[in-house]
């Protein structure tokens, strides 16, 4: 293993291009990819992090399990919709020379992301709905924790929404650059990411 | 054109130099103008801070004698120095001053990976800083709460910066984290993936490794902090009891109930100590270079120091209840804990050695960087020791809430880490400005804050075995801290003001300097590191002209045996030093 190698080797005793003229990366993968998965790990702390928190605040003694809405299986649905159209438009650009906005690949993309903001539109009428009922922020720590978590889930998706709009603009426009399938291909890997917190965080609150 | 980051270019002429004022200076994506831009930011604000603390230590040395100064502001004071200090000055300046300004010249790259996200990092920095300035001015003004903003206290009616000041500490916080965020990610990704032909990770100076390590530890305590700053908010603004207890507050029932106070602390303190390890890392790799430069000699156990690094760095998220033993925890927890915390004393005291002994029969040229490593050894093995104490649960007890632990932490990551930054700056100042700053100047501002700063802080280790709460706005009639206290702690108060006045000789050399300082060669300590051999100084945008470096060797080749120099640049290839080297027997 070429990590373990060079940190246990002896620098002082070598001279010279070890690994021949080609600087080399830690990691076989883009810079890009690099980064998102440094940030899907910081996004997981930050759940975790939460995790520990409902169960402390759980074990207190004046939690009320909450009763979930339907429309949050709903969401969830569109939610899941929202990460296949994602793939299957990384599936796609494979196959494709040219991504156009017509096209399958940029198709799916779109369609992918409005699915999206639908679940985001959807989760924020939960958030009314269990006011109207209710069952507001402040009246009981299962409901505060419901609405952390929900917000928190849903501030993670809106930056990946952030950067989909603007590859999703310039998709429009026409003026998609190499750098246009790599785009596509991490934003499924975000979405997919986003979306097995979201199932875990739902089977929480589902559950407690 | 394929895109190629810019990090990735070899071609210099792709390079698109930035034209005019404001895409070079204001909106520069340049990594060394963003360092630039961190530092002094960094540096003003912690101007602040240190005007703060005179604030505190006038109220302390002499009571009943500043109009200006009641409870509310003092408490202001201290949270806000605190807070200050740790964050928006000693993070700031080590990961987005020298981070910024290092890791591309030290890994031989043309600039981070993502410029732009690096730019936005400086302007989202910039931003949390303003938001926790405007607290100063908003009714109420800032909050008083202790930096560690414990609830329920924090957000209870009563503490000054209820109205207001709370919430603008709770967004700049938020703020921050995302810009430290957006850099960090660029550190990282820059360090492990952009760094130039022959630069295996073993190569790399201590600075990177110490600096790559803070922004691991960073990026993984911030959200630590970030998850507590929402929580507490959404308690503030939203009325939850995620931390609130049921209490009384001015005489009647408060509307919260069932909060954990206990869980809070956790939060924080699971950021809070591994952030003591992202200001320090930084600086024990930044003094080792410093020390090696000056001694003319390689850092005495190159690998160790780098499993130490990292062995404090992983340990560091292990000992976070150290600083709640008097809070009440399981004693096997306490057991626990003092335990983790005593083992991290194992890595950092080999590093401390290991600076020792490259001090060893080593060539010293005691220069202004030099001097400030070297107070810095001093400094550290005294704080780290009285951490030593601090760390067992029944020492901590009863010293926890004295002055014993306001000189402890002072010295270890207050005085240590301030003492790096000086060496730092000064020993970087001739490559960001190309010129020499004035030695004379440097050295006097070395001895009038190192002796000044003892003046202040070993004083204080006494006021503590005297049983001297800290946080105490005034002593009032104590019957056990006798009368002389007093007389010490106006002492500590004027010492205090002679180091926030020597301070002033850094800025007259820094600003003198700049124009009237001599002229510097490229590499004026003899360096071996990769940003002392660019081929401008200071370096131009894109670092290295026509063609990246190559490295051919580690960061310490200092007077090796046979070779004319007494360094050789990380750069030089060398047949001739490779035969040498092995026929005798080398220095491993």
């Amino acid at each position: 293993m070429s990590l373990y190698r060079d940190v246990t080797n002896k620098p002082w005793d070598q001279v010279g291009l070890p690994d021949g003229i080609e600087n080399k990366p830690v990691f076989a993968v883009s810079n890009e990819r690099l980064a998102l998965t440094v940030f899907m790990i910081i996004a997981s702390v930050i759940f975790s992090l939460l995790l520990v928190s409902y169960y402390i605040r759980m074990g207190i003694g004046d939690w009320v399990p909450m009763s979930i809405p339907t429309q949050v299986w709903a969401n969830t649905t569109l939610l899941i919709l929202s990460s296949v159209c994602l793939q299957s438009a990384v599936v796609f650009s494979r196959k494709q020379s040219t991504i156009s906005v017509v096209s399958r690949a940029g198709l799916s993309f779109g369609i992918g992301g409005l699915l999206a903001v639908a679940f985001v539109f959807g989760q924020y009428q939960v958030w009314g709905l269990l006011a109207e009922t209710g069952q507001g922020v402040r009246s009981n720590p299962a409901n505060s924790f419901f609405y952390l978590l929900t917000s928190v889930h849903v501030a993670h998706l809106l930056g990946g929404l952030w950067v989909w709009s603007k590859s999703a603009i310039s998709l429009i426009q026409g003026s998609t650059s190499e750098h246009f399938r790599q785009t596509i291909n991490l934003c499924a890997i975000y979405w997919h990411f986003l979306l097995v917190v979201w199932i875990g965080l739902f089977f929480v609150l589902a559950n407690t | 054109m394929a895109y190629v980051p810019l990090a990735d270019q070899d071609d210099a002429h792709a390079l698109h130099d930035p034209q005019t004022f404001v895409t070079k200076y204001i909106w520069s994506q340049d990594h060394k103008v963003i360092a630039i831009q961190y530092g002094g930011v960094a540096i003003f604000v912690g101007l602040i801070a240190l005007g703060l603390s005179i604030i505190m230590r006038l109220q302390l040395g002499f009571p009943d004698t500043f109009s200006f100064i009641d409870p509310a502001f003092y408490y202001q004071a201290v949270t806000m120095h605190g807070m200050i200090m740790v964050i928006y000055l000693l993070t700031a300046l080590f990961l987005g001053g020298f981070g910024n300004y290092l890791i591309p010249l030290m890994c031989g790259t043309r600039d981070m990976v993502f410029p732009f996200l690096n730019m936005l990092s400086f302007w989202f920095y910039l931003l949390s800083v303003l938001v926790l300035l405007a607290s100063f001015f908003i009714p109420g003004g800032p909050t008083g709460a202790g930096w560690t903003l414990y609830a329920p206290q924090s957000i209870s009616m009563g503490t000054p910066g209820y109205e207001g000041g709370i919430l603008f500490m709770l967004i700049s916080l938020g703020i921050f984290i995302v810009a430290f965020t957006m850099g960090g990610l660029n550190y990282v990704t820059t360090i492990l993936q952009a760094r130039t032909r022959g630069l295996t990770l073993m190569r790399l100076p201590l600075s990177i490794w110490g600096i790559f390590t803070a922004t691991v530890l960073g990026l993984f305590a911030f959200p630590a902090l970030l998850v507590s700053a929402i929580m507490l908010g959404f308690d503030l603004i939203l009325g939850t009891s995620f931390f609130m207890p049921a209490m009384m507050e001015l005489g009647e029932q408060s509307s919260y109930d069932g909060g954990s106070p206990i869980l809070f602390q956790h939060l924080f303190w699971f950021f809070g100590h591994p952030e003591v390890y992202i200001v320090a890392l930084p600086a024990f790799g930044l003094v080792s270079d410093v020390i090696s430069t000056h001694a003319r000699k390689n850092i005495f156990g190159y690998r160790m120091m780098v499993w130490a690094i990292i062995a404090i760095g992983g340990l560091s998220f292990m000992v976070w209840a150290h600083h709640m033993y008097v809070s009440g925890m399981n004693p096997y927890f306490g057991f626990f804990f003092a335990t983790t915390t005593l083992i991290i004393a194992v890595p950092t005291a080999l590093k401390v050695y290991n600076w020792v002994l490259t001090l060893w029969q080593g060539n010293i040229r005691l220069n202004t960087p030099m001097l400030f490593a070297i107070g810095f050894i001093f400094t550290f093995v005294h704080g780290g020791l009285t951490g030593l104490f601090l760390g067992n649960v029944i020492i901590d007890i009863p010293l926890a809430d004295t002055y014993f632990v306001v000189a402890h932490f002072h010295m270890v990551m207050g005085v240590s880490p301030v003492l790096v930054l000086f060496a730092a700056l000064y020993h970087w100042y001739p490559k960001v400005t190309g010129r020499m700053f004035n030695e004379t100047l440097g050295k006097v501002h070395f001895w009038c804050t190192f002796l000044g700063t003892y003046a202040i802080y070993l004083p204080m280790h006494y006021l503590g075995f005297l049983g001297m709460p800290r946080r105490y706005f005034e002593m009032g009639s104590t019957d056990f801290v006798p009368a002389s206290a007093q007389a010490l702690n106006a002492n500590i108060t004027l010492a205090a003001i002679f180091v926030a006045i020597a301070q002033i000789l850094f800025f007259v050399n820094v600003f003198w300097s700049l124009r009237n300082g001599e002229r510097a060669s490229g590499n004026p300590w003899g360096a071996t590191t990769l940003e002392w051999q660019t081929p401008d100084t200071p370096p131009k945008h894109g670092n290295w002209g026509e063609e990246l470096p190559s490295v051919y060797r580690w960061a310490y080749d200092y007077s090796v045996p046979g070779h004319k120099q007494d360094f050789i640049p990380q750069n030089e290839p060398g047949e001739e030093y490779e035969k040498t080297h092995h026929t005798a027997g080398g220095h491993s």
